[in-house]
C-alpha cells in the first residue's frame, strides 16, 4: 500500500466515522437549492433557465462549508507536525487530503444534483449535463478549497477568508461548468466545455499539491 | 538583479526612497498636469467615439499598471519565498492595496467608457470577468496577509497566494484574441504595430507613462511606511 | 450624438477620488506611524545597528 493511499483512507476512515458532517453538507445543498423555486415562483421556462446556475453555485458553497475543517483538525492536535516531518511527500498527502475531501462531498454532490435538477423541471439531456459537469468540476473546487484552507490554517477569521480565497479563483470552474448546462439546453454541443473543465481540473492537479505542501510547511514553522 | 540585491537591505531601501521620493513626487504632478491638459483640451474627439475617447486615457493605462502591479506582487511572492529577500514581504503589502485602487479604477472608467460605447454599464465577457477576479485577487492578498499574529506567516501565505493567481494575469491579456468578447481588441501592442491614430497614440501613451509614475510613488511611499511600521511592531513586542 | 459629458467627467472624477484619496491616505499613514515611532523615541536607526534588543 503506498502512501498516498494509505492517507487517503485514513483520511475517509476519519470523515466517515463523523458520517454527521457529510450529511450535513448534503442536506445544506438541498435546501438551498430549495431555496430557489420556492423564492422565485413556479415559472418553469425561468427555472429550467436558472437550473445550471443555482446547481453550481450551490454545490459550489456546499463544498466550501466542509473545507475549513480539511486541514484544521490535524494542525490542532499535532499530527500536522508528524506529516510535516514524514518521509513522504508533502504534495501527495495534501493530495490525498483533497481526494477523500471529494470523495465525500463532491461526488455525492454530483449525483444528487440530477435529482434536484427534476424540481427544476429540466430534462433528461440537461440533468446528465449538470451531473456529468459536476463530476468533472468538483474536483478543481477540492483543490482549490484544499489551497484555501491551508493558506489560512491558524487565521483570524479563516471562514470568511476561505470564502473569499476559493471563490474567485473557483469563477472560471463555474462558468464552463454553467456554459456546458446552458449549450446542452440549446443544444449545441457541450464536449468543448467539459474539455475546458477537464483542463482545469488537470491544470489545477499539476499545480495546486505544490502550493498546498508550501502553505503547509509554512503553517507548521 | 544587481539592483534588486541592493535594494533588498532595508536600510539601504530607506535612504534611497528618501533621496528619490522628493523628485519623484514633483514629476509625478508634473505629469499629470501635462497629461490631463493633453487629455482633456488638446487632443481631438475620436471620429468614431467622439469626446468619450478621453476616457480611454484614463481607463487602458489604469488598466495596464494594475495588471504590472500584480505581476510585480508575484514576482516579490517569489522572491520571498525563494530568496527570502527581507523587503519582498514589506513591498508587497505596500502594493497591493495600490494595485487593487487601480483595479478599482479600472473597472468604474471601463464601466462608464461602456455605457456611451456599447449602451451598457458591464457585461461578463472574458476580460471583464477575469479582470474583476484580478480585483478579488488583491482584497484577497490584502486580507490574507493582515490575517495573521505572526506577520511573516501572512506575508508567506499571501505570497502563495499571488503565484497561484498569477495565471489570470495572461487571461486577461489574452481573452480578448481567445474568445469573442464585447471588449474591443487589443490596438496597441500587437505585431505590426499600433493601430491608433498619432494624435491620440501620444496622450495615451503619455498617460501610461503618468500611472506608471504614480504607481511607483505610491509603492515606495508605502514600502516606506511599512517598515517603519515593521520597526514599531517590533519595539511594541520587546516592550 | 447625446450629451456624452456627464460620462466623461464621472470617469475623471473617479478616479481623481480614487487615487487621490489614495495618496493621502497613504501620507497620512506614514506620519501617524512616523509620530508613534518618535513618540517611543525610535526614529533614528542607530538603535537596530547598535544591536541592543532591550
Amino acid at each position: 500500500m503506498t502512501a498516498f493511499t494509505a492517507l487517503f483512507l485514513r483520511d475517509l476512515r476519519l470523515v466517515l466515522r463523523r458520517p454527521g458532517d457529510v450529511v450535513v453538507v448534503l442536506a445544506f445543498f438541498v435546501v438551498a437549492t430549495t431555496l430557489f423555486p420556492l423564492g422565485i415562483g413556479p415559472e418553469q421556462n425561468l427555472l429550467a433557465r436558472i437550473a445550471g446556475g443555482v446547481l453550481w453555485a450551490a454545490a459550489l458553497f456546499a463544498a466550501l462549508l466542509s473545507l475549513e475543517r480539511l486541514f484544521a483538525s490535524d494542525y490542532e492536535d499535532g499530527a500536522l507536525d508528524l506529516l510535516l516531518l514524514a518521509p513522504g511527500a508533502l504534495e501527495l498527502a495534501a493530495l490525498a487530503k483533497c481526494a477523500a475531501h471529494w470523495i465525500v462531498t463532491g461526488l455525492p454532490l454530483a449525483l444528487l444534483a440530477p435529482l434536484l435538477g427534476v424540481t427544476f423541471g429540466l430534462d433528461g439531456k440537461s440533468l446528465a449535463a449538470v451531473a456529468l459537469t459536476l463530476l468533472v468540476g468538483t474536483p478543481t473546487l477540492s483543490l482549490i478549497g484544499g489551497l484555501a484552507a491551508a493558506l489560512t490554517l491558524g487565521a483570524r477569521r479563516s471562514g470568511a477568508l476561505l470564502a473569499l480565497l476559493a471563490l474567485p479563483l473557483c469563477v472560471p470552474t463555474l462558468i464552463f461548468g454553467t456554459g456546458a448546462i446552458e449549450a446542452v439546453a440549446t443544444g449545441e454541443g457541450f464536449t468543448v466545455h467539459i474539455a475546458i473543465l477537464a483542463a482545469l481540473a488537470l491544470m489545477a492537479l499539476a499545480t495546486l499539491p505544490w502550493a498546498m505542501a508550501a502553505a503547509l510547511r509554512q503553517a507548521g514553522e | 538583479m544587481a539592483t534588486l540585491h541592493f535594494l533588498a537591505n532595508p536600510a539601504r531601501f530607506r535612504r534611497f526612497a528618501q533621496r528619490v521620493l522628493p523628485a519623484l513626487s514633483i514629476a509625478t504632478a508634473l505629469a499629470v498636469a501635462v497629461g490631463l491638459y493633453w487629455a482633456l483640451v488638446i487632443a481631438p474627439p475620436d471620429y468614431q467615439q467622439g469626446e468619450t475617447v478621453r476616457i480611454m486615457f484614463i481607463h487602458v493605462p489604469a488598466a495596464t499598471v494594475a495588471m504590472g502591479g500584480y505581476v510585480l506582487l508575484a514576482v516579490l511572492g517569489a522572491s520571498l519565498l525563494v530568496w527570502r529577500h527581507p523587503l519582498a514581504a514589506l513591498m508587497a503589502r505596500a502594493t497591493a492595496p495600490v494595485g487593487a485602487t487601480f483595479t478599482a479604477v479600472g473597472l468604474i472608467t471601463g464601466s462608464l467608457w461602456g455605457r456611451p460605447m456599447w449602451g451598457t454599464y458591464w457585461v461578463w465577457d472574458a476580460r471583464l470577468t477575469s479582470f474583476l477576479l484580478l480585483f478579488f485577487l488583491f482584497l484577497g492578498h490584502i486580507a490574507l496577509s493582515r490575517a495573521y499574529d505572526d506577520p511573516d506567516r501572512g506575508d508567506r501565505a499571501a505570497s502563495i497566494l499571488a503565484l497561484v493567481g498569477a495565471i489570470n494575469v495572461p487571461v486577461i491579456k489574452f481573452s480578448v484574441d481567445w474568445w469573442n468578447t464585447l471588449h474591443q481588441p487589443a490596438s496597441i501592442m500587437r505585431l505590426g504595430g499600433p493601430t491608433i491614430d498619432p494624435t491620440i497614440l501620444y496622450p495615451l501613451l503619455w498617460m501610461m507613462l503618468t500611472f506608471a509614475l504614480l504607481f511607483v510613488l505610491l509603492v515606495l511611499l508605502r514600502t516606506d511606511t511599512e517598515i517603519d511600521r515593521r520597526r514599531l511592531e517590533a519595539a511594541e513586542m520587546a516592550a | 450624438m447625446s450629451n456624452y459629458a456627464v460620462f466623461i467627467w464621472s470617469a475623471y472624477g473617479a478616479t481623481a477620488l480614487a487615487l487621490g484619496g489614495l495618496v493621502l491616505l497613504s501620507l497620512l499613514a506614514r506620519r501617524q506611524v512616523r509620530r508613534e515611532l518618535s513618540a517611543r523615541g525610535l526614529e533614528r536607526p542607530r538603535e537596530q545597528r547598535a544591536g541592543t534588543a532591550r
